[in-house]
């Protein structure tokens, strides 16, 4: 193992390190359209590419769906490829989005998340990129600017891995983190490139001198193999996510816990499970409540898809309830998505444990101190087997 | 488990044409039937065909029947009448 690369340090907003990092990888063709709160991406990256220090296809669009065809384009004949979008350019995209991921083309894309219309809005929640659970998509959230730039590094070596071959999202808060400015290292150009895997044609492709055929029509048995393999896919990325941490901390210093980040749960009674940048305020929270006795901790889930199954079970089992802060809503269930989920693992597990979930952060609303802390009590309460709502939206109480 | 491919998505050599292609033919309740002795080789036929099945034979064109799905428009089309759309055959 060689030392430990060191970068050079700036201040990088959450879109300006997506940026940094999209060069430092050395993509073949980029396609993005500008969203708020994205539109920094497609402006730093229009930005590097005029200077020259971004060499890609730099493909300018009329949309978020043409954006991503040019992308299965330009993947499907073997190239390194990066978009972003945001909220109702998502929607838009979605069509082709779903086709990507089909064909298994290793794209990656940085997403931020922001809330969905009606009523008109700009604003952060998570809305957007969970309603996508269900695309094929392998889905991660960042919690600072640093993990931004450093997930997408990891990302192209997850989506180009001959065992997995899927697209990535890379997902961070709208404003809260796209437009929070930080101490970010930036690692060197030569130190990224060998993390990287090498650039090489895939079998798969689109090539004059060795035709295939790309989604022919197809019924039944073979269509169904194909979701098979999919589905292996996503779940061969759960230890190869974990692998990948792994190795960027060997080569830079840094990990984020791979599928989940643990905080103080090690002998916690109870913990709270959040995405995102709400996360980080839970931690300041956390700590507060410690120094007052309260034996709680927190789960960041970071890959959302693959649903991280093992590493959740092992950080839930023995504790004694579970609060789920969820920045979307499911509707039909009257209850978060993240909640959903935490439900339908501790059935699979055969746990039977309170789980109580908080609605909050709709369309840019702020999640407080204030907000965490109630959402622990009632976690406690929980605990206690005392009388508690299931679902608390925390800015209607 | 047992796969009937080795690639991880839908992806088709082209070589392997039975993936390519559903058996279209089977689909026809009609044919073509060509009377070769009639036919002038002008290719109006080989270009109004909707499905692109008919080959150029030198002297003649006639419908591979694999992809024909016996619509007709060749026998529409065709200025010397030399093609009959006939029920019953192949």
């Amino acid at each position: 193992m060689g030392a430990i690369a060191e970068g050079e340090i700036k201040v990088l907003s959450g879109n300006q390190s997506t940026a940094e990092a999209v060069v430092l990888c050395q993509p073949d063709v980029v396609a993005a359209y500008p969203i708020t709160p994205q539109s920094e991406v497609v402006e730093e990256l229009s930005k590097f590419h005029a200077e020259g220090a971004l060499q890609a296809e730099l493909v300018e669009v009329e949309s978020e769906h043409s954006a991503m065809s040019v992308l299965i384009g330009a993947s499907s004949s073997g190239g390194r490829t990066f978009s972003a979008t945001s909220s109702h350019g998502l929607l838009y995209m979605f069509e082709a989005y779903f086709y990507a991921s089909t064909l298994r083309l290793p794209i990656v894309m940085a997403h931020v998340c922001r809330e969905l219309a009606a009523p008109n809005t700009v604003l952060c929640s998570q809305q957007d990129i969970l309603t996508m659970r269900d695309a094929g998509w392998i889905q991660i959230h960042c919690a600072s600017c640093q993990e931004i730039l450093d997930s997408i590094i990891m990302a192209y070596r997850l989506a180009e891995d001959p065992s997995i071959l899927l697209p990535v999202n890379i997902c961070y808060d709208g404003h809260y983190l796209s437009h929070l400015s930080a101490r970010v290292e930036v690692p060197n150009q030569a130190d990224v490139l060998t993390f990287l895997p090498q650039k090489k044609l895939r079998e798969c492709r689109l090539d004059p001198d060795k035709p295939m055929m790309q989604a022919p029509f197809l019924g039944g048995k073979l269509f169904t193999e194909y979701r098979y393999k999919h589905c292996s896919a996503m779940q061969n990325a759960l230890q190869k996510i974990d692998y990948i941490d792994g190795e960027f901390q060997k080569s830079f210093g840094r990990s984020y816990g791979g599928l989940i980040e643990e905080y103080r749960t090690e002998d916690a009674e109870i913990v709270l499970v959040a995405l995102g940048s709400a996360a980080s305020t839970a931690k300041a929270v956390i700590d507060v409540k410690r120094n007052e006795g309260m034996k709680v901790g927190l789960i960041r889930i970071r890959s959302f898809r693959p649903f991280p199954s093992d590493r959740l079970e092992k950080a839930i089992r023995g504790k004694k309830a579970i609060g789920v802060i969820d920045r979307d809503v499911c509707f039909g269930w009257n209850t978060g998505i993240v909640f959903l989920e935490l439900r339908a693992l501790l059935t699979r597990l055969g746990i039977s444990m309170p789980l109580v979930n908080f609605i909050a952060g709709l369309s840019g609303a702020d999640i407080t101190v204030n907000h965490i802390g109630r959402a622990i009590d009632t976690t406690q309460k929980a605990a206690l087997n005392k009388p508690h709502q299931e679902v608390t939206w925390l800015d209607l109480e | 488990m047992e796969f009937q491919t080795v690639y991880p998505g839908p992806w088709v050599d082209i070589d392997k044409s039975e993936l390519l292609t559903n058996n279209v033919g089977e689909w026809r309740y009609r044919s073509p039937e060509l009377e070769k002795s009639k036919c002038s080789h002008c290719g109006q036929c080989y270009l109004y065909c909707p499905t692109g099945c008919i080959e150029d034979k030198d002297t003649y064109f006639d419908a591979n029947l694999a992809f024909c799905k016996g619509c007709g428009v060749c026998a529409k089309v065709c200025p010397v009448e030399a093609i009959r759309m006939t029920t019953g055959g192949k």
